[in-house]
């Protein structure tokens, strides 16, 4: 199926979210879209699937001009889309979240759940995804949700399927799991629209790539650019991909975590007799693949949720048994995995986002009395400083686009005297300038003498950041190595091999040379 | 969005606080976004639907259409004077009565009005604090009865200075409703009880409380057998703002509540972590605010606000305390709150507008015969209507703007 947007322009209020844009997807082709946080990608995307009208253009399928009323008439086009922030019903199964816009029924009325069921094991299989079709979609971890998402397009047999920003939420290896699905999918003559803010994905699998700008299509790039070229066409400035760390100084401890133990509502043993200590001016980043208790980890110091035992000690002074307010009271920033669901509300407007932990103190707030004129000048500060791109600090944080939804968590948990920092994938969604822009922050802010902990999938990240890393397998910490230490190694460790084993193996097998990521060797078992 | 557009907004190290948008933008912004628009179109549409009802029931039009083919234009003049003077009935029932001599008359059923919307617009805010806190507030009737338990019972059996009993008595009836509500707000926030069950399994034991105690000597009027309590003292009657109407100061004092809801919610820290726990309590809980607290606090201010409206209802309008004190206000509460959209000024505005048609209904009933139901129905069709936004969109072929991030997500599963 051939795909043309010709002329689209989209408009909210006075600001130009699509500008006069035609692109072309031709059959059995990846087409990549780049661009910076809030250059009109999503919207764009939005519009092709029928989910907001365009003010001007036309959208053409195989030469015939077409019109989207909604989804309905897209995905009857053969449009699939898989959005940035997944549109899944929690309390469903998998099955049932399938189901739902299209549910197949056997006469009568009644829902045919076994078809569905069946399909979504033979797609399973046949693209080498591990889902129950019975699983309740609020207990399936992030990536699985995603795939849920991609089987609801390709059960409705999409001929263009458009992925926003899947990979954000992926951990490397299901990444190149994706990537392969993404060329099964187009050897069979489907094309996909692909957006991310990962170059080297970019590179490995786009066939045409058009690049965007402040709501305009700048031009295109050749799957051969660099990535510093890609980089700085998209942000119009060239842009250092590794930001220089410098050196750190790390001093005395500050942060000390000891026989840490989490235990979740489900009476899950989420995180199991964890220790480490952070210094004054040290980043420790804690890898692993998603799901091993890295973010139960993060919400216990903060004092959220669960069942605790153990103790962290912030210069001294006990965290655990306190409330997340005294935590917050205490000096720690905390950058939380989702920040749509717990780093923003989304009907506030980016100035009250900008201090939602901080609207009841000082400055902000005179005895029960918020001073609105401070909260509207930190935004205008803060708002400068981040570059979050919004119509203005009076714009619903929910409209913002994705990256510069993360930019206002960000801008806030950054913009404190701080005695800890806590961030969990701090960079996901971010452009390459922001990620620039947010790595030197943590690094002004560990040059400040803060301690700093950063979980993080991506393994660019944590070389970039660390001056140790912690990888945790199944809720335990697997060891602790040096910042520097080879990607071979950290692969093997986040399938649970211990540091010494992981050394040995990666030595006597460099098969993973040039793979750029860690991961893929989960397959080989446990140790 | 251009680098210059952005300069305007992001001022970096902004000496200058940005100004806020004038009122009179904001007035445009909100009539425009359509919220307003649709709610004003929503009651005009309520009320044409409830001519045509008045039309259909005249048994007079009824006559008229069985010659309509000889006739028709009987049948539309005896249409047209009868929804118009049935209308018209409304009008002079609820403002005012260009035919009466003086104008203290003339103004009275503006004043039966503002007196019917003073319990409403009380309870309403009782609904909408809740509804921004997240919470489903059904239990304003029963919160209702207690503050007017707790208000009468000081009114008639304490004895107390002039000005001081009338205070302690309000006072009173706000606690007692704050206590009512605040039993489900703490419920709430301890075991996860569902706050819609709570209250309404409140309101029954409110209103059987109510039957009880009025079958008790210290709630029984001398002499009287029924279940009616002695009068409230005088000291502790809300005044009446003037003679031959039973307008009273707790008008101004629901009006005074709205101020103190408006400005807990926009100005206060308080306000800020009500509604960012009513949006989003995750985000809330992640920023250090306690869900559990917000919750049994919102309660307990929906609970007093309900309260004054019971207050205000035995002191002023009713004073003395009988079973029917509350009458369902409790329920109607719920459609004003909705109808003004959660937002105290809104609340206020549509306690009015049921204000106006309660009274308006009663004179239009003895004037013209039309059946006081057809007032129910139309406020009935009003809530429908704003339930149902794309409805009355369709109907005036309003074009659908593009409303945030919520428009895409929120038809995302509609598809
Ligand atoms: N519903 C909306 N109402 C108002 N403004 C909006 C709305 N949706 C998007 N915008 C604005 O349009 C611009 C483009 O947003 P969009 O989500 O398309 O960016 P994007 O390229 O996908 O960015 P990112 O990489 O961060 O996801 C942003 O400035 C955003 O604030
Ligand atoms: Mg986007």
């Amino acid at each position: 199926m051939k795909l043309e947007l010709r002329g689209i322009t989209k408009r909210f209020g006075s600001l130009v979210a699509n500008d006069d844009i035609s692109l072309t997807v031709e059959p059995g082709e990846v087409h990549c879209l780049l661009g910076e946080n809030g250059a009109g990608k999503s919207t764009l995307m939005n519009v092709l699937y029928g989910l907001s009208a365009a003010d001007a253009g036309e959208i053409v399928v195989d030469d015939e001009p077409v019109a989207f009323s909604g989804p309905a008439d897209a995905m009857a086009a053969g449009i699939g889309m898989v959005h940035q922030h997944f549109m899944l019903v929690p309390v469903f199964t998998v099955a049932e979240n399938v189901m739902l816009g299209a549910e197949p029924t056997r006469g009568a009325g009644l829902l045919d759940v076994e078809a569905t069921r069946a399909r979504i094991r033979e797609i399973s299989e046949q693209y080498g995804f591990d889902v129950d079709p019975d699983a309740v979609v609020e207990h399936l971890p992030v990536g699985v949700q995603q795939r849920v998402e991609i089987i609801k397009a390709l059960v409705r047999d999409a001929r263009v399927l458009i992925l926003d920003e899947p990979t954000a939420v992926l951990t490397p290896q299901e990444t190149d799991e994706l990537m392969g699905i993404m060329r099964q999918l187009t050897a069979d003559g489907t094309s996909i629209v692909f957006i991310t803010h990962k170059l080297r994905e970019v590179r490995a699998i786009a066939d045409r790539i058009t690049v965007m700008r402040l709501g305009r299509v700048v031009g295109q790039a050749h799957p051969e650019s660099t990535e510093s070229e890609l980089a700085s066409l998209m942000v119009g400035r060239p842009v250092s991909l590794v930001v220089d760390a410098g050196t750190s100084d790390p001093a005395e401890v500050v942060l000390a975590v000891r026989g840490l133990t989490v235990v979740d509502d489900r009476d899950q043993l989420v995180v199991d007799d964890v220790s480490f200590d952070v210094r004054a001016g040290e980043i420790l980043v804690v890898a692993g693949v998603q799901g091993n208790g890295q973010t139960e980890l993060t919400e216990a110091l903060l004092g959220l949720g669960g069942r605790v035992r153990g103790s962290v000690r912030l210069a001294g002074t006990e965290l655990l048994g306190r409330s997340v307010r005294e935590v917050l009271r205490a000096g720690v920033g905390f950058v939380p995995e989702d920040r749509r669901t717990d780093g923003l509300v989304g009907q506030f407007t980016v100035a009250e986002n900008l201090v939602l932990d901080l609207y009841d103190r000082s400055p902000f707030a005179r005895g029960p009395m918020l001073r609105h004129a401070r909260i509207r000048s930190n935004a205008a500060e803060r708002v400068g400083e981040f570059d979050i791109r919004a119509g203005s600090i009076d714009t619903l944080a929910s409209t913002l686009s994705g990256g510069n939804q993360q930019k206002v968590v960000l801008a806030r948990e950054l913009s404190r005297p701080l005695k800890l920092l806590v961030a969990t994938q701090p960079t996901r969604g971010l452009d390459v300038g922001s990620i620039e822009f947010v790595h030197r922050r943590i690094i002004a802010e560990r040059d400040n003498r803060t301690p700093v902990l950063i979980v993080s999938t991506e393994l660019d990240e944590a070389s970039a950041l660390a001056d140790r890393i912690l990888v945790m397998y199944r809720g335990s910490v697997v060891g602790i190595v040096p910042g520097d230490t080879e990607r071979d190694v950290l692969g093997l460790m986040t399938a649970g091999y211990a540091p010494e084993q992981a050394f040995e193996r990666a030595a006597a097998h460099p098969t993973r040379t040039g793979h750029p990521e860690y991961g893929g060797d989960g397959d080989e078992g446990e140790p | 969005m251009s680098e210059q557009e952005r300069g305007t907004t992001a001022t970096p190290g902004g000496e200058q606080p940005p100004q806020e948008p004038s009122v009179s933008h904001r007035l445009w912004r909100e009539l425009t976004t359509g919220n307003a628009m649709l709610t004003v179109l929503s009651v005009v549409l309520a009320l044409a639907i409830g001519g045509l009802l008045i039309i259909l029931s005249d048994p007079r039009v009824q006559q008229a259409a069985g010659y309509f083919a000889d006739r028709p234009s009987d049948t539309f003049a005896t249409a047209w004077q009868s929804v118009s003077s049935a209308y018209a009935a409304m009008f002079r029932g609820s403002l005012v009565d260009f035919g009466e001599y003086s104008v203290v008359r003339a103004v009275r059923p503006l004043a039966a009005t503002l007196t019917n919307a003073t319990p409403l617009i009380a309870a309403g805010l009782a609904v909408a604090i809740a509804f921004r806190t997240g919470l489903l507030n059904i239990g304003a009737e029963g919160q209702i009865i207690l503050g007017a338990i707790g208000a009468g019972y000081i009114g008639f059996t304490m004895d107390l200075p002039v000005v001081v009993h009338l205070v302690v008595a309000v006072l009173g009836g706000v606690l007692a409703g704050a206590v009512w509500g605040g039993i489900a707000g703490f419920l709430k926030a301890r075991t996860g009880a569902h706050e819609v069950i709570v209250t309404i399994m409140l309101n029954y034991i409110a209103r059987f409380l109510l039957a009880y105690l009025l079958t008790i000597a210290a709630f029984r009027r001398a002499g009287r057998s029924d279940p009616i309590s002695p009068y409230v003292a005088e000291s502790a009657q809300l005044p009446r703002l003037f003679e031959g109407a039973r307008l009273h100061l707790g008008f101004l004092l629901a009006l005074l509540a709205a101020a103190v809801v408006w400005w807990l919610l926009t100005r206060s820290t308080i306000g800020f972590r009500l509604r960012a726990v009513g949006f989003n309590p995750h985000a809330a809980t992640t920023a250090g605010m306690s869900v559990a607290r917000s919750y049994t606090l919102a309660m307990c201010i929906a609970g007093g606000l309900a309260g004054l409206a019971g207050a205000s209802q035995v002191l002023g309008t009713e004073r003395f305390l009988s079973s029917g004190i509350s009458g369902g206000l409790g329920f109607d509460a719920i459609t004003v709150a909705l109808l003004g959209r959660a937002n105290p000024w809104g609340t206020v505005a549509a306690g009015l507008l049921f204000g106006a048609l309660r009274a308006g209904a009663v004179t239009m009933q003895a004037e013209t015969g039309t059946p006081i139901d057809i007032v129910l129905v139309v406020q009935s069709l009003i809530v429908l209507f704003i339930a149902a936004p794309p409805l009355v969109r369709a109907i005036f072929r309003i074009r659908v703007r593009s409303r945030g991030l919520g428009a895409p997500e929120a038809k995302g599963w509609e598809a």
